[in-house]
């Protein structure tokens, strides 16, 4: 397999490098984007921008409590865009609500996740979305 | 989690074994019930013909090669009912065809799984799915 495109969208400093480190000790060849709202998640998809130069990422990891658009729009926007809906969306977040929950799959998100707080734990569960990803597959399977 | 009710759709029997097989090596619970055709799906899912006690399940395993009503149109009438859009659909198909996975996608399945022919691979993503669907994602509460 090659390199996997992952564009994060997370305001949290603290959780970009918590995701940014589970990423570094992968098996799986990974290049990860991050955007820090929901406005430049848009624009980061539709090439627009600073963003002209950049290819579609394989995967969207997001979190639902962004500065400006929040991630439940967000989601709503790529899965109702015909170019972008093929992409799979993990929203992870610190929310178990089942309200979110269910929001969040009515919306066609992918994989909705709850991101736990510990770092052993964080880790553990960027390894099983890796695993996970290694036996599904992927749309569109190489970056555009 | 308690007990985890699972839909498979497939008609081919030596695909039901395996999988009814598979997912009893698991450590969730769970119970699945198989239904042979879209047909039968749609009226499982709309308790309707010969399922008006059906219960919702909290997944969808769905082949796309099927008599009568196929795979992709099931997905696309679970993905557009207001009510069931809400189900993870995991399409576990022996297809692995850019157009049969674009169009997944598209449709909003959640993930598109090329089902191993060998049993001992079958198994490992058999327990992929376990563990990133029911431990790691969080399942939408059922609609009831």
């Amino acid at each position: 397999m090659n390199e996997v495109h992952i564009l994060l969208v997370e305001d949290n400093e603290g959780d970009i490098i918590l995701t940014e480190e589970a990423f570094k000790d992968m098996k799986l060849e990974n290049k990860i984007s991050i955007v820090r709202d929901g406005e430049e998640a848009l624009r980061f998809l539709k090439k627009e921008g600073e963003h002209a130069a950049v290819t579609t990422p394989q995967l969207i990891l997001m979190d639902i409590n962004l500065p400006g658009l929040d991630g439940k729009e967000l989601l709503d926007i790529i899965k109702k865009d015909e170019e972008l809906k093929e992409i799979p969306v993990v929203m992870l977040t610190s929310s178990a609500a089942d309200e979110d929950i269910s929001e969040c799959y009515d919306k066609h998100v992918n994989w909705y996740i709850t991101k736990p707080i510990d770092y052993d734990k964080y880790t553990k569960v960027m390894h099983e979305i890796e695993a996970f990803y290694v036996s599904f597959v992927p749309y569109p399977k190489s970056g555009r | 989690m308690n007990e985890i009710q699972i839909l498979l759709v497939e008609d081919n029997e030596g695909d039901i074994l395996l999988t009814l097989e598979a997912f009893k090596e698991i450590k969730v619970k769970n119970t699945i019930t198989v239904v042979k055709d879209g047909e039968e799906a749609i009226d499982f899912l709309k308790r309707q013909g010969q399922y008006t006690d059906s219960i919702l399940p909290h997944l969808i395993l769905l082949d796309i090669n099927m008599p009568k009503i196929n795979g992709i149109e099931v997905l696309e009438f679970i993905k557009k009912d207001e009510k069931l859009k809400r189900i993870p659909v995991v399409m576990l198909t022996t297809s692995s065809s850019e157009a049969d996975i674009a169009e997944c996608y598209e449709k909003s399945a959640n993930c598109f799984i090329t089902k191993p022919l060998d049993f001992g691979k079958f198994l490992n993503v058999v327990e992929a799915i376990e563990t990133f669907w029911f431990s790691v994602a969080q399942l939408p509460k059922k609609a009831s």
